[in-house]
């Protein structure tokens, strides 16, 4: 581990000591940083609904004809483990797809769907028989027992399936900008071809920031739906 | 696809793949050396645990380029910086699941074995780390997977790996190449997957595997 060794004497003798230029930052803030940001925030935003809009459906037919979970999960699991830049290579291999956000999104949808669908499919598992029983003999129909018993009871699962899927996205959507997908990304592969670290440590640090916050949104969106466990605790 | 065939015989991508496993068992190797300890050294304080948790959580939230990226103003280009910026993506996962996996053997049990007349370490050695051994492993599953995955990065600050044919590949607009290395990427990071899956259930011990059956 003699390059280890090496490694830490390289730490001790940065040459340049203004990793971060202030100055940079007050002047391109409004040009570059904040609509970088919204790029990010677009980018994650539109790919979790669409992903959501695929993966609700999908996951209640899939928890009635349980058949179909296993090869969903196979195909869904199976898009998740194929590294995001093979994936973005991929995309823009296919005639029709040029670079830009959308193969981007493309890719970022496909990423959240193992998430979302088996959290879903959880989420509706847990929910008691009993409760289901109470509710038809109530007179509920199948369609009101879902729409108003299954899925509230099962949101908080399903919030927390889109909180670990937009944590994730957000994480992603930083190597989209290799493809032209914009959003914080492209600050850090501008920082690091342009070789200026107040770039590349600005978008890493802005898009560390996003995931976070984005988390503990979501975290306490995941709590507020959960009252029933917020007053055990109590 | 003889475009992508002629691109794996090259005689650099054997050198691009070499890299490419080399950085990510390393990373992987010093993340396990790190991480484990840690979640030894915090087993039995509340307070430690969650600490732990809580620091892997944050971790967890680091965007991969972003790791990468942060330690190329600080450490230059080159192989090594990737080997650093990887081994900190591959300890958060196992941090988590090492802690949380020792933190819930039940208390029951481990009475139950002190009650047996065994020893601190002895309880350590025979309960609490092979009924957390299948929670351990797939800790270290998921960090093996995103190294793999993330070593595809490590292209962007002279990391070398197979990143390099889909930078390429971009570069030179050639598909062949592009795909190529966006392949051989994809087919890396599921053997991975696939191959630790079989290994975590190795390291499932016999008990824990009945126990599972009789669904508890």
């Amino acid at each position: 581990m003699s390059s280890l060794a090496l490694l830490l004497q390289d730490l001790s003798s940065i040459e340049d000591p203004r990793l971060v230029e202030w100055d940079w930052i007050s002047e391109n803030f409004w040009e570059d940083i904040v609509p970088a940001i919204q790029g990010h925030i677009y980018l994650s935003f539109v790919s979790v609904a669409i992903a959501l809009a695929i993966s609700l459906p999908t996951g209640v037919l899939v928890s009635r004809y349980r058949k179909a979970y296993p090869p969903v999960t196979f195909v869904t699991g199976l898009l998740y483990s194929i590294p995001s830049l093979a994936l973005f290579g991929i995309l823009i291999s296919i005639p029709g797809i040029t670079i830009g956000p959308t193969p981007v999104i493309i890719a970022l949808v496909a990423y959240s769907l193992l998430i979302l669908i088996r959290n879903t499919v959880a989420g509706l598992d847990a929910v008691p028989a009993e409760t289901i029983d109470a509710a038809r003999g109530m007179g509920l129909t199948s369609s009101q027992i879902l729409f108003k018993v299954e899925l509230p009871l099962a949101l908080p699962v399903i919030v927390a399936g889109i909180r670990i899927a937009t944590v994730t996205i957000i994480g992603i959507a930083t190597i989209g900008a290799y493809i032209a997908g914009g959003g914080l990304g492209k600050m850090i592969f501008d920082g690091i071809n342009r070789g200026f670290p107040t770039m590349i440590i600005t978008g890493a640090v802005l898009a560390t920031a996003l995931a976070i916050v984005a988390d503990l949104l979501l975290l306490a969106l995941e709590r507020y739906l959960r009252p029933w466990a917020r007053r055990r605790r109590t | 696809m003889s475009g992508i065939l002629d691109v794996l015989r090259r005689p650099d991508f054997f050198e691009l793949l070499r890299q490419h496993v080399l950085l990510s068992v390393a990373a992987l190797l010093i993340g396990i050396a790190i991480a484990l300890p840690v979640a030894l050294v915090v087993r039995n304080t509340a307070l430690g645990a969650a600490l732990a948790v809580n620091v892997g959580n944050i971790g967890r939230a680091v965007p991969s380029l972003a790791i990468l990226a942060l330690c190329q103003p600080f450490l230059g280009f080159g192989f090594d910086t990737a080997l650093v910026a990887l081994t900190a993506l591959a300890i958060p996962p196992i941090l988590i699941n090492a802690s949380t996996g020792l933190r819930e053997v039940s208390t029951d049990v481990i009475d139950a074995a002190r009650g047996m007349g065994h020893s601190g370490g002895q309880v350590l050695t025979l309960i609490q780390l092979p009924i957390a051994a299948p929670v351990v492993f797939a800790g270290i599953r998921t960090s093996a997977v995103q190294v793999v995955a993330s070593a595809t990065l490590a292209t962007f600050i002279g990391g070398g790996g197979l990143g390099e044919l889909i930078v390429e590949g971009t570069q030179l607009n050639d598909t062949s190449i592009l795909l190529a290395g966006s392949f051989s990427v994809a087919v890396l990071a599921i053997i991975t997957e696939v191959g630790f899956g079989a290994l975590e259930k190795v390291f499932t011990p016999k008990g824990l595997k009945i126990a599972q059956k009789r669904g508890r």
